[in-house]
């Protein structure tokens, strides 16, 4: 091969390689952007119906309830405005608890948000900023006491 | 006072920090000997009184000084010794004071190594070791300083979060920092070579140990990490592409890319300009990382900082570092040619794949960090990108990646007809395949995944291909030099790791009950039965305690005690998992909660091999440790002079 034919079949090469890349990334990128909601904007229907989305919120207080030994748990979800029923089986995290912000990740079946996961974070203090914003509030300080 | 003796010890240490800066850059610039002699001294200095600081708030701590916010903030009375220790890190502030710890320590040790260097070119590397230093220690004294006092003092703290009370969660921050820190003396030596216009082998001999070292730390912390999340946040997880964990990933594949772009310039003096802007890759995304951790930009369990102030500090200091070394690379790296070209089928073109897919990784990992971050700010929705995602873009380009490792080892420079090697590679190609399938068969019983097996026989192949050479070597009754032995050292260790990853990738078994004690189940050929509950009292906890005891035909296997543990101070509840840890799984249980009807709920797992993906960065790291005490990093040469061997340099002078 002449030193010119494999420079060009060298640059070839890395262009079909940024290109496959390119096309998976974007296709694997596609698949998995979930977006989160406001129990506003799920009230007011402007969440997917058919696909998965995460809501966040404040657990309303005396909400949560078991059917007794069993994983099955239901709560609501508020942001002071509008409310959002959520139904989980699984475990929640350590510190899930009433009056708490979190986050669900899941979707809308006939009205209650059927979650696959529960996100509550890891210092009891700590409100995540999505569900601070969405309950238009400042965030408090970390770690102030 | 004694706080106040921190904050004196910092704004000293800032002085001298500037001092090395200047005189440094500028004494190299203008060519005065003079104050290119005292930058060492000033790197000296600056070490002495960070370690004061340091000292001071470590000393904070242990006595509990409560009038000292941060230590109010982070400590308790209760508190043990170690993690009083441990808790200077345990947030932003001193975190902070520990990276410039580490960083003031990694200036001192390049001082104290490096005196064979060309005297223009120590001064420039300490300089910008001393700009960085300026940058970090403004940041810390105006935005977050730890020695901030509480009127009037506390009696007692609010406790360091019961997360981080924990022994691999201690070492964990300093040994990441120490990679992440360590990224910036691979880039001060570019930028060093960029302002001198000169970078030849000598300068890639001079820059490879440091980089290994910094890699090595990476590799450390980063498993550290994971292994923590793994026993105490994680359920089990060991591995979240959760955002911060990204940010310690992006850099680690970049110095990885960086290291093996170094030999190629040291050996052949090729990639010259691709080495350092590959150099600023990797501490720019050091910087990053920093950034996006503790500004507070990310939501995670490591974002303290909540003051936009602070955010918006680090970004200048990014900038400014990013902007200014692309800006010298512009300008300079066009004058740093490359020498000679090389065969399509070669030891470099390997070396440029390895390169090309490390780094297309590290980009795709990169946008899937940025996107959501910029979608918020120009207010077009709150997204995150999820696991999936990370998972491609890290396996499409990753396992290629492995396979090509396995080959390319025995490529020669220049030209690479494997020659004898494409005997034994294709051998052990078709023995890594055979021996996959048979763990398969003989673990899970079955003939597994195309993947699985895929990624199986790669990780069997790699380990084969690495120890070709040591074993050959050792039957001559040779020894392989340093170097040589640390490449293949830590290249097993991917295959090792590889094992790891795909083995609990593809077999883990997860299942959450709910069981009163009495009551049992079974995943995976275990037989997991709940005992009973009690209670027990910690140092500074209670729990409630459940044992479960394994059994598999009849046999017992392990009894486990797991609990949910409540911290006294601030009443914050953990779970504290049971693991019965085997060479081929672990059995992992962890406690949940009182669901009523007298049951419990727990997650019960089954991780086949998860040991090997820890064991694995081990080797690597043990790999990286050999490969930087090989003695050609050390000796003297003066066969090959140039600007960088201690002859030329006096006569330089």
């Amino acid at each position: 091969m002449t030193p010119r034919r494999k420079r060009l079949f060298a640059v070839l090469a890395i262009l079909a390689g940024v290109g496959l890349a390119t096309v998976v990334a974007i296709k694997a990128f596609d698949n998995n952007l979930s977006y989160f909601y406001d129990p506003s904007q799920v009230a007011d229907g402007k969440a997917p119906a058919d696909k998965s989305f995460r809501v966040g919120g404040m657990v309303t207080k005396g909400s949560l309830t078991r059917t007794p030994g069993t994983l099955e748990v239901r709560f609501v979800l508020t942001d002071f405005a509008h409310e959002v029923p959520v139904a989980y089986t699984g475990l929640l995290p350590d510190l899930f608890r009433e009056g708490q912000g979190i986050i669900a990740h899941g979707r809308m079946q006939s009205g209650v948000f059927v979650a696959d996961e529960v996100l509550a974070k890891h210092d009891e203090k700590y409100t995540p900023p999505e569900v601070a914003k969405a309950m238009k509030r400042p965030i408090p300080p970390a770690g102030s006491p | 006072m004694i706080p106040e003796l921190g904050t004196l010890a910092m704004v000293l240490a800032l002085l001298l920090a500037a001092a090395q800066a200047f005189f440094g850059l500028a004494g190299a610039q203008l060519n005065r000997q003079s104050w290119m002699a005292v930058v060492p001294a000033a790197v000296a200095g600056v070490w002495v009184f960070v370690v004061l600081a340091f000292g001071v708030l470590a000393y904070s701590f242990i006595v509990h000084d409560f009038s000292v916010s941060y230590v109010a903030t982070n400590s308790n009375l209760e508190l043990p010794l170690l993690y009083r220790f441990a808790a200077v890190w345990g947030a932003h502030e001193g975190s902070l004071l520990l990276w410039i710890l580490l960083l003031s320590t990694w200036a001192l040790l390049v001082a104290a190594l490096s005196g064979q260097l060309p005297i223009a070119f120590r001064a420039r590397v300490l300089g910008v070791l001393g700009l960085i230093g300026v940058g970090f220690l403004l940041f810390t004294l105006f935005t977050s300083s730890p020695f901030t006092r509480l009127m009037p003092a506390a009696a007692d703290g609010a406790d360091l979060n019961p997360l981080l009370q924990d022994p691999a969660l201690a070492a964990h921050p300093p040994m990441l920092y120490m990679g992440y820190v360590g990224t910036s003396v691979a880039f001060a030596f570019a930028v060093a070579a960029m302002l001198s216009g000169k970078l030849d082998a000598g300068w890639a001999r001079w820059t490879r140990p440091w980089t290994v070292a910094s890699w090595m730390f990476l590799t450390v912390g980063i498993a550290l990490g994971s292994w923590w999340a793994y026993y105490v946040l994680g359920w089990g997880g060991w591995w979240f592409w959760d955002p911060v964990e990204n940010a310690s990933f992006m850099p680690w594949l970049a110095t990885t890319a960086l290291i093996h772009s170094l030999a190629v310039t040291e050996k052949r003096g090729l990639f010259k300009s691709w080495t350092l802007l590959l150099a600023i890759f990797a501490f720019s995304l050091s910087l990053l990382g920093t950034f996006l951790v503790r500004s507070g930009v990310l939501v995670s369990v490591h974002a303290f900082a909540s003051d936009p102030s602070r955010g918006l500090f680090i970004l200048a200091l990014l900038i400014f570092f990013i902007v200014g070394s692309l800006t010298l690379y512009a300008v300079r790296a066009p004058t740093l040619k490359s020498e000679g070209g090389f065969e399509l089928v070669s030891r470099e073109s390997f070396l440029l794949l390895n390169n090309a897919l490390l780094i297309t990784a590290a980009g795709l990992i990169l946008v899937g960090e940025l996107w959501p971050l910029l979608m918020d700010a120009f207010d077009l929705g709150k997204i995150s990108v999820g696991p999936p995602y990370f998972n491609m873009v890290f396996m499409v380009p990753g396992v290629p990646l492995v396979v090509l490792l396995g080959i390319g080892m025995h490529a020669a420079w220049r030209r690479a007809l494997l020659g004898s090697r494409k005997r034994q590679l294709l051998i052990l190609g078709g023995g890594g395949r055979a021996l996959a399938r048979r763990v398969a068969f003989a673990f899970f019983g079955g003939p597994g995944m195309p993947l699985t097996i895929v990624c199986l026989a790669a990780g069997f192949f790699v380990m084969a291909s690495a120890l070709i050479e040591p074993i050959e070597q050792w039957r001559k009754g040779q020894q392989l030099p340093r170097a040589a032995l640390g490449m293949a050292i830590a290249h097993f260790g991917v295959g090792v790791w590889l094992l790891g990853v795909t083995g609990v990738c593809s077999y883990k078994v997860e299942k959450d009950v709910s069981l009163a004690p009495g009551e049992s189940t079974e995943i995976a050929g275990y037989t997991f039965k709940f005992l009973e509950m009690h209670k027990v009292q910690g140092p500074n906890y209670d729990a409630d305690e459940a044992r479960i005891l394994i059994t598999k035909g009849g046999k017992t296997v392990a009894e486990l005690p797991t609990q949910k543990r409540t911290y006294r101070v601030n009443r914050n509840p953990m779970t504290h998992a049971g693991i019965s840890v085997g060479p081929t799984r672990d059995l992992f249980v962890a406690l949940g909660e009182n669901v009523g009807g007298g049951k419990w709920s727990m997650r019960l797992q089954y991780k086949p091999f998860i040991r090997y993906i820890w064991l694995g960065a081990v080797i690597m790291a043990l790999g990286g440790l050999t490969a930087i005490l090989d003695r050609r990093y050390r000796v003297r040469r003066t066969a090959e002079a140039g600007a960088f061997e201690p002859g030329a340099a006096r006569k330089a002078v």
